[in-house]
């Protein structure tokens, strides 16, 4: 396949030929509102004119900081329209991470959603000498800024209707003259181990992966796709921008991040793509209201969760699935699936997808036993997104499905994946070295990801390469299968595992506070704050009886020993986890050395000081006291240490750097 | 934005828009409110403190006209409503919350809202049973109006929620939304921020800032919050045992030792001269 169209010029063709058809919807003020794709191109046309006016060249940046909006969009097409490059960053980033990612891409222009966002570009404009000029979308609050630089979007598109009154060829010129070559988005990685680095990415990166995607899924342009990923995440420019203007579908934008499950419901979207958080938390929800649904209610959902995931475990082996549970699964579709998907605004959906990170097996088999066809995908920022996904009828929990048409993959002496396709990026934004770390000589891509392709041709991930260990007993140890098992009950919202080069699997859990605060309630455990919620020995019990739940499935020597019950949630704000929420396992390491020494020398409790940071970048410490529990009869010494033979546990040996410094 | 559009202009050119003259309110042998005069220039922030029992809320409920003055006058734009019944105080263009939050409870926070444009409503009993015309339209803008209110104070995800089950600084704010919804010129708030925590305070604060510039409402504040009070009010009356004791900016009113006296005791004021 080669590629010989840019993004502007699809929306151009679009705009011409299907002109009336919505492209996207977004609701506002309660309604959802449709934008056609003539509107899509008359407003990037204006805004194109209008930065076109105030200087902005071909080469040159513009960043877009805020929630899933169409201006967001009209913004980045806009600067591709002239050459530009658009540089989508993490709207809940703190200021000086955006100062980071803003000053690095020699940003020039900042598009940003409202005060919110502007303010945090205002207070680190001393860092960005390349900044000229900063829109925003919403005007509240911002009415008495007088900032020369700051200007409202409908001011810079007034400001580009007059400029192409004189000068009326101009923007359709530079779309012309837009090459399939040229680069066009920076998407910068949420860098689980080091600074972001900006993944540049030419049209011909993002439409090949679209054409991929669209040549390996059913994808109509009567889709309806909501639009609520972070606009950082390569995933959401793929799926949302690159496939969005291939194909040509409605990309629907929800009210605001907390009405997306309303949202969700009342859209009912055909096609979705998903992170595995999403998931876990739709399914912890589900479970709850659940939990709390009457006797008769909660035994009827039960027993056919039981018969439909009996079914789905079948069917994933290939094997037949017996009239008896065929029977039950007729009646279940009726009294609990149908209602269920129903409820979860997925009634209407074709095909959704899981990316991003794994997903715990038993959130996957519990989606698609309620008939919810859920499927896994991988891929990486450097791909521009996607490059495998299961096909229908080849889906099971383990695997990330089949490369796409055009991509070849191949597995390294050292277990890594390795790609190649005309996906491939261009390289990392001023960083040579590590574009040269991240491709071989012969030019492929390293992923980082170690995985092996099994026996039907499926790709299979085990876990970031580095963070492949040791157990005691020599076998491979994954940290990722661990916590994924953690995570898959309700009551643990995060979960760091620990184990290579140790004795014994360690681990590190903060629970979630919606569920756990729900089953203090309904035991009558009173408590003040959430970090008094963590400390309480019925919370630690709690967590032991989840841990044990995961024990029974995990390979002996993975299974976890100690465990200590975190008093704050994992946060993005402390990195501790990045914006995508992956765990920054180098980081964490370090920042918790002392816990981990704990959980290894055998202690009771440990003494954890903490540096906590706020919304706004205010940062605070926390000092406590936190127990460690044992899995096996709590209250006595750690079982290991008194047995013979057993690696002296009171001086452990330095925890191993896992991360790349 | 459509919310500009809203914005009112400073209905009275010269003078204060409201004007509480002498007022003296007596419960029994207690004087709740004795001989209190305060004045509220258009577009003002202005703020009452005070200790408890100081008079605030008496005040408050004579100028929505819950309670009739024994002696003096209130004067709004002009116009003497010093014995207006409350719904015609409303229709005027005074709305009120109350400290202890007065929604109904078994509602949804958008009609708890919808209700604060009862005044607007022009519709009669029959035309909104038939539901067409004038009635339908009317619905449809009132209803805008609301999700416009919805939108500015971030209520979206609640608007269908019964505001029975909401917390309690959500509640707050519901009930500030239905004030809006009035479209009021003055905007009459009784500890809106009583019993939040900081970052609910915080929130707080934001929202009567951006009424205040987004639509030019004049606002009187009751509250305990001197950080608050002090950070975002224009003028602060203080009150003590039913009389005003002082008045002025915020800078000048925490200098008055007639308010150090009233809030640390009698003899303070002088120690902290000495001090300072």
């Amino acid at each position: 396949m080669t590629i010989d169209t840019t993004l502007p010029q699809l929306l151009r063709r679009n705009a011409a030929t299907t002109g009336a058809r919505p492209a996207m919807r977004e609701k506002d003020l309660g309604i959802w509102l449709p934008y056609s794709w003539q509107r899509y191109w008359d407003e990037t046309r204006d805004l194109a004119a209008g930065l076109a006016a105030a200087g902005f060249r071909a080469g040159d940046k513009l960043a877009v900081i805020g929630e899933n909006r169409p201006r967001l969009y009209f913004a980045q097409l806009a600067a591709m329209c002239l050459g530009g490059i658009a540089v989508p960053a993490y709207q809940d980033a703190i200021a000086s991470e955006i100062a980071y990612v803003l000053g690095h891409a020699e940003v020039s222009v900042v598009v940003a959603e409202d005060q919110e966002q502007v303010d945090k570009v205002l207070s680190v404009r001393d860092q960005l000498p390349h900044l000229k000029l900063v829109v925003y979308d919403d005007p509240r609050g911002l009415g008495d800024y007088e900032e020369p630089i700051l200007k409202s979007f409908k001011a810079v598109q007034e400001a580009g209707r007059e400029f192409a009154a004189t000068n009326p060829n101009r923007v359709d010129a530079a779309v012309d003259a837009g090459k399939p070559g040229d680069l066009c988005l920076f998407s910068y990685t949420s860098g689980t181990t080091s600074r972001p680095k900006g993944v540049m990415l030419s049209h011909a990166n993002l439409l090949s992966a679209a054409d991929a995607l669209a040549a390996a899924e059913d994808i109509r342009p009567s889709d309806d796709h909501l639009a609520y990923l972070p606009m950082a995440w390569i995933g959401n420019s793929l799926l949302s921008m690159a496939l969005h203007l291939r194909i040509g579908f409605t990309c629907n934008y929800p009210e605001k991040p907390e009405t997306l499950l309303r949202d969700l419901r009342e859209l009912g979207p055909t096609i979705a793509l998903a992170p595995p958080r999403f998931w876990e938390n739709t399914l912890t929800a589900v479970l709850v209201r659940a939990g709390d649904a009457s006797r008769a209610k909660r035994g009827l959902f039960n027993l056919f969760r039981r018969i439909a995931e009996r079914a789905e475990m079948r069917r994933s082996a290939g094997e037949a699935v017996p009239s008896g549970l065929r029977l039950g699964l007729a009646l279940g579709e009726v009294l609990v699936y149908g209602p269920l998907r129903d409820q979860l605004g997925l009634r209407r959906a074709r095909w959704v997808y899981t990316g991003g990170a794994p997903l715990g097996a038993d959130t996957f088999r519990f989606f698609r036993a309620v008939g919810i066809n859920l499927k896994q995908v991988y891929g990486a920022t450097e791909l521009a997104g996607l490059c495998s996904a299961q096909a229908d009828g080849e889906v099971d929990p383990d695997t990330v499905g089949r490369a796409f048409g055009g991509t070849e993959l191949r597995i390294a002496e050292n277990g890594e994946v390795e790609v190649r396709s005309e996906s491939v990026f261009q390289g990392y934004y001023k960083q040579d070295e590590a574009t040269r770390a991240a491709m071989t000589e012969d030019g492929w891509l390293r992923t980082g990801d170690a995985g092996f392709i099994d026996r039907r041709g499926h790709l299979v991930i085990i876990d970031r390469a580095r963070d492949i260990g040791r157990l005691a007993d020599g076998s491979a140890y994954a940290p990722q299968f661990v916590e994924n098992k953690l995570k898959f009950s309700p009551y643990i919202g995060e979960a760091i595992a620990f184990g290579d080069a140790r004795p014994f699997v360690t681990a590190i859990v903060a629970i979630d506070p919606t569920t756990v605060g729900n089953w203090a309630e309904s035991h009558n455990l009173a408590y003040t704050s959430f970090q008094d919620l963590c400390s309480r020995p019925e919370i630690v019990d709690l967590v032991r009886e989840e841990i044990r739940k995961c024990n029974a499935v995990l390979p002996e020597a993975a299974q976890i020993r100690r465990f200590l019950v975190l008093n704050k949630e994992f946060d993005a704000d402390d990195d501790e986890i990045t914006r995508t929420r992956k765990i920054r396992r180098g980081f964490v390491a370090e920042k918790y050395g002392a816990v981990i020494e704990a959980l290894y020398g055998g202690e009771h409790e440990v003494e954890l000081s903490t540096e906590i940071t706020y919304e706004d970048g205010r940062k605070a410490m926390m000092r406590s006291t936190l127990a460690i529990a044992d899995i096996d009869e709590p209250g006595v010494p750690a079982p290991l240490a008194s047995r013979p033979g057993e690696p002296a546990l009171s001086a452990p040996r330095a925890f191993p750097e896992n991360a790349d410094a | 934005m459509a919310l500009a559009a809203a914005k009112r202009s400073a209905t009275v050119a010269d003078g204060p828009q409201l004007v509480v003259a002498g007022v003296s309110k007596r419960f029994g042998g207690v004087r709740a409110v004795d001989d209190v005069s305060i004045s509220v220039d258009a577009g003002q922030i202005a703020s009452i403190i005070g200790p408890n029992g100081a008079g605030k809320t008496s005040l408050l409920n004579m100028i929505s006209g819950f309670y009739r003055p024994d002696s003096g006058s209130i004067t709004f734009e002009g116009r003497d409503i010093t014995h207006k019944r409350p719904a015609e105080i409303a229709a005027l263009g005074i709305a009120r919350t109350f400290q202890n939050i007065a929604l109904f409870a078994g509602m949804t926070v958008l009609d708890n809202i919808m209700l604060g444009r009862h005044v607007h409503m022009r519709s009669g009993v029959l035309s909104s049973l038939i539901y067409w015309g004038l009635a339908q339209r009317e619905e449809v803008s009132h209803r805008a109006r609301c999700e416009e209110i919805i939108e500015f104070l971030e209520l979206e995800d609640l608007r269908k929620q019964p505001s029975a089950g909401l917390a309690y600084g959500l509640r707050k704010r519901v009930e500030l939304g239905r004030a809006l919804a009035l479209d009021p010129k003055l905007l009459l708030l009784d500890e809106p921020m009583g019993g939040m925590n900081q970052e609910e305070k915080e929130d707080m604060a934001r929202y009567i800032l951006d009424v205040n510039q987004q639509w030019g409402t004049t606002i009187i504040l009751i509250e305990h919050d001197m950080a608050v009070v002090m950070d975002i009010s224009d003028h602060v009356n203080v009150f003590d045992r039913g009389r005003k004791i002082a008045e002025g900016t915020p800078a000048e009113v925490q200098r008055d030792p007639a308010v150090i006296d009233a809030y640390l005791g009698a003899g303070h004021a002088r120690v902290s001269e000495k001090a300072a």
